[in-house]
This record gives structure tokens, C-alpha cells and sequence, in this order.
């Protein structure tokens, strides 16, 4: 690996025109030549799209693809020497192994004698030495895998792009694979950027991981990096196993969450809210009295290499993975090293809409009246006459006016009757954050919100989102 | 009820139907083939239809007749099949019934049509019977030679479009190189569909006064001659003919595991 950067993303957006969907925003990264690149995400978080706008098939809305220093953007597939690896392996059917392996040969004009030898060299690379005359659809799923490979690499391509590989094989064969790739790529030093959303096969693979979600890159890192030190608690989710918790600075080098004062090694000022990541590899069962938190044994599971044991501490749940088993029913102590916990500071997820006045002086957001008394939104002002008068008398114009509302996560409450709340949702993503969920939804409107909530609800669930006025502050928009 | 009803017997009424109008009026083909008016063996109508210059002139002209217009149908047909299976244009379907309609409107009403819009134009259609013939069959079974190659190209893998491109080929090189070569099922079977009417369709070139014969009307004239026999070796040479084709064209889509279907 070289320092040089072959590649070089500069905020890249990707919006097509026809629904005006945002599928990547202000993507930014740089590849060092050789470096074996993931990107990482749940599906339809923009990673495709991102590799697919590295290929050429997709041209990005605005930003620079810049390889070797020159703007390749716009260029078309045929013309960037990028080579991809396709899900489907999207193999010739009407061609032999030969002639698909030779097909990007050819069309550079190469001497016959010369594509022979390299595609031999190439099939003895994937272990397919003799292949040559075979049919595709002769071949099994993971010989096709490696046709594929064969073919990408035998253009010597300076970035070999990788699009879910391995995908569509099973554990034992994946496996396989996941180890020859990466030893291919240490063999050729050629660059990969490889997408998946499998995030065990990105943290054994790769030099550099990109965690994506809802076309924003999440976090930038090394495996190492990704995995311990999480920078939001999205990332901390996806990948690998984690309680999260919500919580607060207390002191220096303190936080008090889960219901215990915990010392940390992340310096955050005092009394900013912060989000907690805890492994449960991390955490250590002791003695009742000995513990920071205690709390009752609610499951064991054996899995081999260690116990997965479930803890319910007053409204808390802990997992702990332990080679120690535990009784369930049995109260038990836990501790934590300052090394095992890992400090997030809280995202702003208070959610902010605009309402305007209606004519009956009630609060109007996209046809839904908000049933509150809008004297709260001016400060001393009264109503006569079904007329807004402020302080000192005068008559407020309320046509103009446009309130921004403000209401936090955990006042919101989810509801089954679509009609109940003010509007409604598709539930995007959730998260437990120990003591409740955390829940993404998307409006009817298209705007994400964060909403918490103690009950489980399910991915994709229609849901009504309940907004109690008394909970609401409000402001009014210039 | 008889407990023993067993679904062969479904079959009964498609059995009667087999024999009788396709198995029976080959077996009576194959007689009137091989007699002659004294109703005794004879190869002689065989030898008459290879020896007699007007039945070969008859089954060139078919032949060049069916293969121009195949031609044109599939030079017409592709690039319209084509457009509409790559295109995201929301109301193909639309468009492919326009194609399609006209198959729902009376055949003689649409050649009558036809007819006068071409007398307009030519003045007298007997001054050119081979290219009116062409013109009215290709409006006939233009449909046939569409829906087989959309069917072919819209379900080409995308991806595998974009591998082609992605390993360097430009637009016409990937058109050249994996689009036609994919699309040759679609091709194959909407060949099949028209150059077969093609060869024995006698309607077209009967309204449009072409006074040539074709294969189909050589055999109505010795048919309504009332002579059986010579009319009988035609059809059944003819329909080797096409037995001939359909095995030669079957076999290949069958190895390209072709999913054009109609």
C-alpha cells in the first residue's frame, strides 16, 4: 500500500431527477492505491449507488470522482479502466468461459496469442485451470464467482470494484471465498472497494470500512476503529453486538447510565447527554455486592464459545457474552472497565415542523388541526372576538405566520390507528437502547423522525404518531 | 356417479378431435398424394411437382416472397421491440397494444384498406404485385414478429449489458457483441411465425391482384380444378417443407433455452 490516493470522492450526491430520492449525500473519501475499501450499510443505504457511480453506470447529481487526480464523473463505464465483479456474476451465457474472460481483451485489440496466455494465467489465479471451453451454465455458483473475478482482473484494472460477491453463495463456500479474495488481493495490490451488508465479512476483509445508512456516511475507519470506537449509536448497532444506553456526563471522566455511575475514559464535559455503547463482551459479571449495577438473570443461551446471558437491571437490559455461565433468576453484579465503555455524545433529535394558523385560530399542519390554544405560541397575548390580540392590544395578522413546533423524541408515541396522530409513518430503523427503542420514521411527507418508545414495533410497520400539544414548545418563524 | 372416473378420460373429447380433423385428413392427404384419377399407386404426382417447371417457379417465388418479407418484418420489428423493451417509458403496454390492435380488426376490412390507400398511391396496383404483397403481409403479421422479440428483449439481464460495458465495449459494440446474439430465441420464433403464413398465405396476394401464384393458390387451382391428387402432393410436400423448418428452428431455440414465448 502506497500513500498515493488512486481514488479521491469528493462530496458526491446522487438524486434522480424522476422521484427526487436523495440516495447518496455528500459522500466523501479517499483511497489509498492497493487499499482494500468497504463500504457497509443495511439495504438501500446508498452503498450500491455509490460503487455504481465508481463504475460509471450512474452519474453522480454533483461532486468529483477524481482517479489519479483526473475528474472521471462523467465518464462512461466503457471509458474509466474500473472493472467490476457483479452480484449476479452476470456471466455471458451465449460465450465459453474463454471468450467472457477474453472479451475485454478484444475489444482492446490484443494480439490472440497474447489473450490465450493471459487468460490461462488468469484461470490458473481462480484455480479454473482447463475451463476454457466450458459452458456457463455448465458451472456451479462458486465457479461462476470466480469467472467473474477472472474476468474483472484479467483487464488489470486499477480498482476492482466488488458489488455483494459473495452474496449469493452459501456460509462454507463464502468463506472460502472471503480468504482467496483477500489473499488475491494482497497478491496484486490491485485496489478493491467491495460492498456488502454483511458486517462480519467487512470487519475480516477490509483495510477501511465506510458504515453508511440512509445515503450518509456514517463512519470512516479501520475495522479496529469501527468496531470500538463507534461514533454514533447507528454504527455501534450495525455492527457487532451492543448495548446501547442513554445517558449523562456526571464529572470528569464520568457517566452515570443504566442506572449506575460508571468511570470512562472518553473526556466529555459534564452534563452533556450522551449515548453509551457497551459489548456485552465487555461487561463483568461479579458478585451482587461488588457490582456497579446489579440486576436478575432473565436467559442463558450456550453458544459455543461463550454464554450469551440477558440481565434485567430495574428498567434496563444488559447482554453479556461470558465464558462463565449464570443460573437464571440469579441476581448478579456488573461491572465495566473504562476501556469497555464507549461514549457517543447525543444527537440532536428533537423533531422540528412548520404549522401554520388556521382561520379558527387553531394550529394547521397538512390538514391536521393541532387542537391547542395558539395564545401559547405569542406570550401575553389574548383572543377576542375570535381575534388575536397581542400584549399591548394590537391585532396580530395570523395569515403570514408560520409556527415552527418543536417536540422531543420521547414525547411522541406511536400509535396503531393511522388516524389517531398528526400525521403518520413508515417505521425505517430501529435501535434498543437498553431501557427503550429508538425508532426512525419516515412520514407520508418523506421527513425522517426520531421517535423513542418503551413497546417493541416492527420494521415497516404504518404507525400513527401521537404528539400531545402540552408537550410541544413553540416559535414563531420569521 | 362411477367412483372409477379417472381424468384420462378427459381426454376422450380431444382424442375424437385429433382423429378426426388432423389425423384423418392427413391419411387422406397422404391417398389422394400417391393415386392417381383411376385410384391406383402411383409416385407420378411426386415427380410431376419436382419436373414441372411452373410448381418449382411457384415454390421459388414463395420462398423469395416469405424470406422478403420475414426480412422486412424483423428489420421493422426489432428496433421497435427494442425500443420499447429498454425504454422506462411507463405505458409500453399502451404501446404495444397499438401494435397489437390491429390484429383485433377484420382481416379483409384492414386489406381492403390497405388496398385503396395503395391504389392511391401507385395508381394501378398490377404494376407492382411482388412489392404490394410484401407491403400487405408485412402489415398482417408485423404483430407476430413484436411480441416475441419484446418478450425476448425485456427480459434480458440488465446487468449483463452493463458487464459489457464495464469491460470496455461501447454502445454499438455491446448491442453488437450481447443484445443480438441474446436476442436470437425472439428472433428465431418470430421468424418462424412469419415466414410460415408467409410461404402458404394466398388471401394477401389474391386482394392486392398479384396474379402470380404462390404456393397457397397453386394448390386452390388444381383444388377447384377438382384435381385432387397433383393439389394433395403440393400440400403435402409443402407441409414437409415446414415440418423441415419448424424441427430446424425448434431445435435451436431449444438449445438456447429461449424464452420467447407465442
Amino acid at each position: 500500500m502506497s500513500d498515493r490516493y488512486i481514488i479521491e470522492l469528493n462530496s458526491i450526491t446522487k438524486t434522480y431527477e424522476d422521484n427526487g430520492f436523495t440516495a447518496v449525500e455528500d459522500f466523501n473519501l479517499k483511497v489509498k492505491q492497493g487499499e482494500f475499501v468497504t463500504f457497509l450499510g443495511p439495504s438501500g443505504c446508498g452503498k450500491t449507488t455509490t460503487l455504481r457511480m465508481i463504475a460509471g453506470f450512474e452519474l453522480p447529481s454533483s461532486g468529483q470522482i477524481l482517479l489519479d487526480g483526473q475528474d472521471i464523473a462523467q465518464f462512461p463505464p466503457n471509458k474509466r479502466p474500473i472493472n467490476t465483479v457483479f452480484q449476479r456474476y452476470a456471466l455471458f451465457p451465449h460465450m465459453n468461459i474463454y471468450d467472457n474472460i477474453a472479451f475485454g481483451l478484444k475489444l482492446k485489440k490484443m494480439k490472440p496469442e497474447l489473450i490465450k496466455k493471459k487468460v490461462s494465467h488468469v484461470l490458473e489465479m481462480v484455480d479454473l485451470e482447463g475451463f476454457e471451453k466450458r459452458k456457463v451454465s455448465t458451472l456451479s455458483g462458486g465457479q461462476q464467482q470466480r469467472i467473474a473475478i477472472a474476468r474483472a482482473l484479467v483487464n488489470e484494472p486499477k480498482i476492482l470494484l466488488l458489488d455483494e460477491p459473495l452474496g449469493a453463495l452459501d456460509l462454507k463456500m463464502r468463506k472460502e471465498m472471503q480468504l482467496e479474495l483477500k489473499n488475491m488481493h494482497a497478491k496484486l495490490g490491485i485496489t478493491f472497494i467491495y460492498v456488502t451488508h454483511d458486517q462480519e465479512e467487512a470487519l475480516t476483509m477490509s483495510d477501511k470500512i465506510v458504515v453508511m445508512n440512509n445515503g450518509r456516511t456514517q463512519q470512516i475507519g479501520t475495522p479496529e476503529d469501527i468496531y470500538n470506537e463507534p461514533k454514533n449509536a447507528f454504527v455501534a448497532d450495525f455492527i457487532g453486538q451492543s448495548n446501547i444506553f442513554k445517558g449523562i456526563m456526571t464529572g470528569h471522566l464520568k457517566a452515570r447510565f443504566a442506572g449506575g455511575e460508571f468511570e470512562c475514559m472518553d473526556d466529555v464535559p459534564e452534563g452533556t447527554l450522551v449515548d453509551v455503547v457497551v459489548r456485552p463482551e465487555d461487561v463483568i459479571i461479579t458478585k451482587p455486592e461488588d457490582g456497579i449495577i446489579t440486576g436478575k438473570v432473565t436467559s442463558v443461551i450456550f453458544k459455543g464459545i461463550h454464554y450469551e446471558i440477558a440481565v434485567e437491571s430495574g428498567k434496563y437490559e444488559m447482554v453479556i457474552q461470558s465464558i462463565k455461565s449464570a443460573k437464571v433468576g440469579d441476581t448478579i453484579g456488573m461491572s465495566l472497565e473504562p476501556e469497555g465503555i464507549h461514549i457517543m455524545i447525543a444527537e440532536d433529535h428533537t423533531t422540528r415542523f412548520e404549522a401554520e394558523i388556521g382561520d379558527d385560530l387553531n394550529l394547521v399542519y397538512s390538514d391536521r388541526t393541532i387542537p391547542c390554544d395558539v395564545t401559547k405560541v405569542f406570550p401575553g397575548s389574548r383572543i377576542k372576538d375570535g381575534e388575536l390580540f397581542d400584549a399591548s392590544g394590537e391585532k396580530i395578522d395570523t395569515s403570514e405566520i408560520k409556527v415552527l413546533v418543536s417536540i422531543q423524541p420521547g414525547d411522541i408515541q406511536l400509535s396503531d390507528d393511522v388516524e389517531a396522530g398528526l400525521t403518520s409513518g413508515k417505521i425505517i430503523n430501529l435501535i434498543y437502547k437498553g431501557d427503550h427503542y429508538s425508532y426512525v420514521v419516515r412520514t407520508i411527507h418523506g421527513h425522517d423522525l426520531i421517535v423513542d418508545d418503551e413497546y417493541l414495533w416492527n420494521m415497516d410497520d404504518t404507525v400513527g404518531l401521537v404528539m400531545p400539544e402540552d408537550k410541544m414548545t413553540f416559535s414563531i418563524k420569521k | 356417479m362411477k367412483k372409477t372416473f379417472a381424468r384420462k378420460y378427459l381426454g376422450i373429447p380431444y382424442a375424437i378431435f385429433l382423429v378426426l380433423f388432423v389425423i384423418a385428413p392427413l391419411l387422406v392427404l397422404f391417398y389422394y398424394a400417391f393415386t392417381n384419377a383411376t385410384g391406383h399407386f402411383t409416385v407420378e404426382n411426386l415427380i410431376g411437382f419436382f419436373t414441372d417447371s411452373n410448381t418449382i417457379g411457384t415454390l421459388l417465388y414463395s420462398l423469395a416472397l416469405a424470406l422478403v418479407v420475414t426480412l422486412v418484418c424483423l428489420l421493422i420489428a426489432y428496433p421497435i421491440a427494442y425500443v420499447l423493451a429498454r425504454s422506462k417509458f411507463n405505458s409500453k403496454s399502451v404501446v404495444i397494444m397499438l401494435f397489437v390492435m390491429p390484429m383485433w380488426i377484420n382481416f379483409t376490412l384492414r386489406l381492403t384498406a390497405l388496398k385503396e390507400i395503395l391504389t392511391a398511391i401507385e395508381g394501378n396496383l398490377a404494376f407492382h404485385p411482388f412489392i404490394n404483397t410484401v407491403i400487405g403481409m408485412t402489415y398482417d403479421f408485423l404483430p407476430f414478429m413484436i411480441l416475441p422479440l419484446y418478450n425476448t428483449i425485456s427480459k434480458l439481464d440488465g446487468s449483463l449489458l452493463e458487464a459489457a460495458r464495464d469491460l470496455g465495449a461501447g454502445e454499438i459494440q455491446v448491442f453488437l457483441k450481447v443484445t443480438l446474439p441474446l436476442s436470437m430465441p425472439g428472433i428465431v420464433s418470430g421468424t418462424a411465425m412469419v415466414f410460415l403464413p408467409a410461404m402458404t398465405n394466398y388471401v394477401v396476394p389474391d386482394m392486392l391482384y398479384n396474379s402470380t401464384y404462390i404456393m397457397g393458390s397453386l394448390i386452390g387451382s388444381y383444388f377447384s380444378a377438382y384435381d385432387w391428387h397433383n393439389g394433395s402432393m403440393i400440400a403435402l410436400v409443402l407441409l414437409l417443407i415446414i415440418v423441415l423448418f419448424t424441427l430446424l428452428t425448434g431445435s435451436e431455440e431449444e438449445e438456447k433455452r429461449g424464452g420467447a414465448l407465442l
